[in-house]
């Protein structure tokens, strides 16, 4: 077989797997790329019923006195962390554009401290980009001692585009327990991650 | 049985050709178990990826057998929920990983340069490094068995949280031994790709290539695609178990949602690529034994394409109770529904090829024939899983189980068959004993719609798939099912059988075994010598 031939066809593979391993490589970074591109995803069309992270100001806009959206509030606890977080106000409806406070209360069960945070999610997910929350104890970590109770406020609001469709928007809170060591390890977590 | 390679054909062969290529030293190499250590020959490797893959097929089988026994009756009698959920688990990731993939890798290895007139795959260590990774990895799988806490419990699906929040410590394994088997994918992949694109006899055109080696070209393609994704979720899975991360974890911020996104992006393309290699060999097999051209090549090789194509926009149909909205339920829908009109142009082909074809049914025909039928059953429970508001009823019950099943089992499966039966008698100089494949055909096929059939019944009934007990209406229909898959699993022994003894002696096959086979593999002899085309052959294209 001449030389020329089998020079060929090895320069060819080298070339092949060259740009096969490029094409690895860009979907390896692609496959990292959709955990941010989802949250951005997410954030945008509140596709994972996740509200805000921050608080957001007041829009400005009167109520629209034509429709009442009932706005339910669901609280529980994640396994393990002897807390209880309560309302008062199961339950209570508003015009869209309106806003309103209920008061939430967390209580530590346990016979030590600890730190925990309620993390929000919204039914119908459609309806997480109206609500806008002026005020929650969410945005932060709690740290409540033995027995301790602490009583903090959300304000809320719904957006006049909510579409018309909703009738019932339901806020989940699910307490979750902050391990210290996460914010010992605080560099480790994810990039863009809320916390 | 790994003896049956042509030592003595290949040890005059070695002689010359240590005279021919006095650079190539590798003739005078190792014998005995070092052989196969460190063999970079593609047929020993390939034969390597055969043998590993049956002995995994046997140990994914024996757990299901576990299975089965454990629903032959209603009630809890012979195993403990958790080890049921062990088994499940186990039996579908070795089946996947372990028996599906690397056999249509070592019948790639071993087929591939022989259809297309190379000597050799074009990265002969890579090759023996990526199949050496395989027993590695899934001896690593298996170990997780008898670790504390026991193996990996949460479904071959492994979605987070069960498999890092609430999963036993074996994890970790699991995750490494994953990792492993994705890089022994990724570089028989990049081998296939390299070894089709550029060592393909002088004449022979992409458009002339076998469609075994297309559908393997595209198949590769995915695997470069989707094995970075998996690889991606199973190392966030390991941040998040051991690192404080929360990708997956919502106390931390994270979104489990996002597990199945990543999970399926990469889930769905596999599920292709279990199964567009065995489009290529009911594609080369049904043509022989019609003895007629395959009806409708570019078709075939476009509708492939398509289908791969196609394979990372519909994701999320695994996912429609998640919680999706209207229009993305609708888009999977109707993205879904679209594949089959590719699966339904290859379908087509394969019946009009048979039309007026001289037809014989040989044991890889009769396998071949068994696929179109019964893969074509499991693509109907598809489309009908795809009807996103139906799933909501359909979604994890034992219909779904039906489902991929079907396309699994008679599909999958019964390709790697056909093409055992098929290709033997190159492999071995022999052909397999006629009775006892026809025995193992029609015990597997009566097997196989046993097990599967009434599952259809029993998902649509409302049982609900991966749990150890149900509640009586669903008895007859498991205890059917019981059944049958012990007479499948049983019949897989005479499979074994009939390998061993055409490997042991039989009668003589000709260099072109069948008498409609037109590819380069039927020019050199039978069996194939060690080294094969180490000149390329004089490639005719059939119409110019």
């Amino acid at each position: 077989m001449d030389r020329q031939f089998l020079e060929g066809r090895r320069r060819g593979v080298r070339r092949t797997v060259a740009r096969t391993l490029v094409a690895l490589v860009l979907m390896g970074c692609f496959a990292i790329a959709l955990v941010p591109l989802y949250d951005v995803f997410c954030e945008v069309t509140g596709l994972n019923g996740k509200t805000a992270s921050r608080a957001q100001a007041l829009s400005a806009q009167s109520a629209d006195q034509t429709r009442l959206v009932t706005m339910q509030f669901i609280t529980r606890s994640s396994s393990g962390l002897p807390w209880a977080l309560t309302t008062e106000t199961r339950q209570l409806r508003l015009h869209p554009g309106q806003s309103a406070e209920v008061s939430f209360t967390f209580h530590n069960l346990g016979n030590r401290p600890y730190v925990a945070r309620a993390v929000p999610s919204v039914s119908p997910s459609e309806a997480s980009v109206h609500l806008r929350k002026l005020a929650c104890f969410c945005f932060e970590n709690q740290r409540l001692a033995a027995g301790e109770r602490f009583e903090a406020p959300l304000v809320f609001q719904l957006t006049r585009d909510l579409p018309e469709d909703v009738k019932t928007v339901t806020l989940v809170y699910t307490l979750y327990e902050q391990q210290v060591s996460l914010s010992r390890h605080s560099a480790m977590q994810r990039p863009g991650g809320e916390t | 049985m790994a003896s049956h390679l042509p030592t003595g054909s290949s040890a005059s062969q070695q002689q010359s050709g240590a005279a021919e290529m006095t650079s190539d030293t590798h003739h005078s190499g190792p014998t005995g178990l070092m052989r196969w250590l460190l063999t970079t020959n593609h047929k020993e490797i390939g034969t390597l990826y055969l043998l590993f893959s049956l002995a995994m097929f046997f140990i994914g089988g024996l757990f299901a057998m576990v299975v089965r026994a454990e629903l032959f009756q209603p009630g809890l009698q012979l195993v403990q929920p958790e080890f049921f959920n062990q088994m499940t688990t186990m039996h579908g990731l070795i089946m996947v990983f372990g028996a599906v993939m690397p056999a249509f890798v070592g019948l790639a290895n071993w087929m591939v340069p022989l259809q297309i007139g190379a000597p050799d795959m074009a990265l002969p260590r890579l090759n023996n490094f990526s199949f050496w990774l395989l027993p590695v990895a899934f001896t690593m799988l298996l170990a997780t068995l008898v670790m504390p806490g026991g193996a990996p419990n949460f479904g071959w699906t492994f979605y987070a949280p069960l498999s890092t929040t609430y999963a036993p410590p074996s994890t970790t394994f699991f995750i490494f031994s994953l990792h492993l088997a994705g890089i022994s994918s990724i570089l028989g992949a990049i081998n296939i790709i390299a070894t089709i694109l550029n060592l393909r006899a002088p004449g022979m055109r992409m458009m002339d290539m076998p469609l075994f080696v297309w559908t393997w070209l595209i198949t590769a393609f995915l695997l470069i695609a989707v094995m970075p994704v998996l690889a991606g979720v199973i190392t966030m899975m390991l941040l998040d178990i051991h690192f404080g991360t929360s990708f997956f974890n919502a106390a931390g911020g994270g979104d489990p949602v996002l597990f199945q996104h990543l999970f399926w992006f990469f889930g769905h393309p596999e599920v292709y690529i279990m199964i567009l290699p065995a489009f290529g060999i009911v594609s080369v097999i049904i043509p022989t034994f019609a003895r007629k051209r395959l009806f409708g090549y570019a078709s075939m090789v476009y509708a492939t394409a398509s289908i791969a194509i196609l394979s990372f926009l519909v994701w999320a149909h695994h996912m429609f109770v998640v919680g999706l909205p209207l229009t993305a339920e609708l888009f999977f829908m109707y993205s879904t529904m679209l594949i089959s009109v590719p699966t339904g142009v290859k379908v087509f082909n394969w019946i009009t090829t048979l039309f007026r074809g001289s037809l014989t049914f040989e044991p890889p025909m009769l396998f071949a024939l068994a696929f179109v039928v019964l893969f074509t059953i499991g693509g109907f429970s598809g489309l009908m899983l795809a009807i996103s508001p139906a799933d909501f009823q359909y979604h994890d019950t034992y219909f779904v189980v039906a489902h991929f099943h079907y396309v699994l089992v008679p599909g999958a499966v019964f390709a790697i068959m056909a093409a055992v039966y098929y290709w033997l008698p190159k492999w071995t100089g022999h052909y397999p004993h006629l009775r006892l494949s026809q025995w193992h055909f029609w015990l597997s096929v009566v097997g196989v719609n046993l097990t599967f059939f009434p599952m259809h019944f029993a998902g649509l009934a409302g049982m609900p798939r991966r749990i150890p007990d149900y509640s009586l209406q669903f008895a007859d229909f498991n205890m059917i099912t019981s059944i049958g898959g012990f007479l499948f699993g049983l019949s897989q022994l005479l499979f074994v059988l009939v390998v061993v003894l055409c490997v042991r002696g039989g009668r003589k096959a000709p260099a072109q075994a069948w008498e409609g086979a037109e590819d380069l593999e039927w020019t050199v002899p039978s069996p194939a010598p060690l080294h094969t085309f180490e000149t390329p052959p004089d490639f005719t294209p059939y119409r110019h």
